[in-house]
């Protein structure tokens, strides 16, 4: 059995999260302990919140470096909403923020007007996937069930192409649903709270454990 | 537009009334709330119909339940009256809360809730009454008056950080004939934070009568559902017929 750590850093619904890992029979451990980290098969790093907070969270805790090191050594990360937009360089929620700079790109307001359209976007909204996404991330889903919950007012902007895994249209903007760099994947949308589509993927991640 | 199934739960039963009164026993929430997960469904709300009247609450222990076998959002409303409340809500599983009664009486807990754990996480619940020239928001499931009209209120609730809004009509709820169009309308129109839409659902025409003139972001369904009447996937259907593109 898979030992998977759901990161524990104050910010994320870290109970949904895990009681989506045992439903697909991983084992989970909630923490944010470096030994337990180093020793886990894969680490998710959850989040719901604004991004400031959350970094200011993950630099308090000196988890920093822990996430650093963790991906250095080749292990699998992956991080959801929040935890996917602290994975980029930088974010301009309230106050201009540095972000842990492992995936090329900022995470912004998703430009729409108020007149038409609503932020937040919380939907379930059928995403877009290349290449890439179809040979890992997504693998084993039909374009039908590529259906999973959204719920954010930023969006991560000026990703590279290779990095993208999935797209979302979202009032007329394209928006990154999912990345992947080497070892490190992120996803906009909740997984854990997508029905059996989001379980999928979560399987997927454990399997690449 | 997601299809949403609302619990309103009293002593550990899931409940159903006309315009919130009058209750009938219809069933277990932990078994509901899974067949409408296997049916399919977006979300889940649960709402704990006596917790605000004798100040307690009781609907942890389902929403514990529900988070262990249910994937999809779950949302409790029901009693929630500070930030602890919301800490032990949140803490049993719920991803979001729903706040009336406490939010009238304390705005500022709207603004607490959505600084500590986002604005995604609050939902305000709106009860709304018909009045000569407008509606009426009311508390305590619908029994007691505010004073405060519906379309100030919700620009407030919208400015104080609520991330979405949970509209029912007192008038229509349980009824079965139909949403109360104008005042989604004038509630949709007047903000911008998504809105969910609750009471009165009773035939297919009702839904292609709302959205024939608005498109709000959720509907709420539950005698419907609980009644078998209609399928999540019929339910659907409806929607996809009156033509929705479920982004309005």
């Amino acid at each position: 059995m898979k030992k998977i750590v759901v990161l524990s850093y104050g910010l994320g619904n870290v109970r949904s999260v895990g009681n989506a890992l045992r439903a697909i029979g991983a084992h989970v451990e909630v923490s944010h302990a470096e030994h337990s980290i180093m020793q886990a098969d894969g680490l998710i790093i959850p989040g719901v919140g604004a991004f400031p907070h959350g970094m200011a969270n993950l630099v308090e805790s000196g988890l920093v470096d822990v996430i650093r090191k963790y991906i250095a050594f080749g292990r699998p990360v992956l991080g959801i909403c929040l935890g996917m937009q602290l994975l980029f360089d930088k974010g301009t929620e309230f106050v201009p923020t540095d972000g842990l700079g492992l995936i090329t790109g900022s995470v912004d307001i998703i430009p729409v007007s108020t007149e038409v359209g609503r932020l937040p976007h919380i939907a379930w909204s059928t995403i877009c996937q290349t290449e890439q996404g179809r040979q890992k991330m997504f693998a084993g889903l039909t374009d039908s069930e590529m259906r999973f919950y959204f719920v954010h007012s930023y969006a991560a902007m000026g990703v590279k192409p290779d990095n993208i895994s999935a797209t979302v249209t979202y009032l007329g903007n394209t928006i990154v649903a999912a990345v992947q760099s080497c070892n490190v994947w992120g996803t906009q949308f909740h997984p854990e709270k997508s029905g059996p589509s989001g379980l999928h993927f979560l399987r997927n991640f454990v399997n690449n454990c | 537009m997601r299809v949403i199934a609302r619990l309103d739960v009293k002593n550990q039963f899931v409940i159903k009334g006309i315009h919130l009164e009058g209750l009938r026993k219809v069933g277990d929430p932990n078994q509901l709330a899974k067949a409408y997960y296997e049916a399919g469904i977006d979300e889940i709300v649960f709402i704990d119909a006596v917790a605000s009247l004798y100040n307690r609450n009781n609907l942890f222990s389902v929403i514990q339940k529900a988070s262990e076998e249910v994937f999809v959002p779950i949302t409790i409303g029901g009693g929630l009256r500070s930030l602890s409340d919301v800490e032990q809500a949140l803490d049993a599983g719920a991803d979001k809360v729903a706040l009336n009664t406490a939010v009238i009486r304390e705005p500022g807990l709207i603004e607490n809730v959505a600084k500590q754990y986002g604005s995604q996480c609050v939902v305000a619940s709106v009860q709304a009454k018909r009045t000569a020239n407008g509606w009426e928001a009311y508390m305590e499931t619908g029994r007691e008056r505010t004073g405060v009209q519906v379309l100030d209120w919700v620009r407030r609730l919208q400015d104080l950080g609520a991330g979405e809004l949970l509209l029912t009509s007192v008038d229509q709820e349980g009824t079965k004939t139909g949403f109360d169009v104008p005042l989604v309308q004038a509630v949709n129109n007047a903000i911008s934070i998504p809105v969910i839409v609750s009471g009165g659902y009773g035939q297919p025409k009702h839904i292609a009568e709302l959205l024939e003139v608005t498109e709000p972001s959720g509907l709420c369904f539950a005698s419907v559902l609980h009644y078998k009447t209609a399928t999540v996937d019929e339910l659907r259907q409806m929607i996809a017929l009156a033509g929705t593109t479920g982004i309005k």
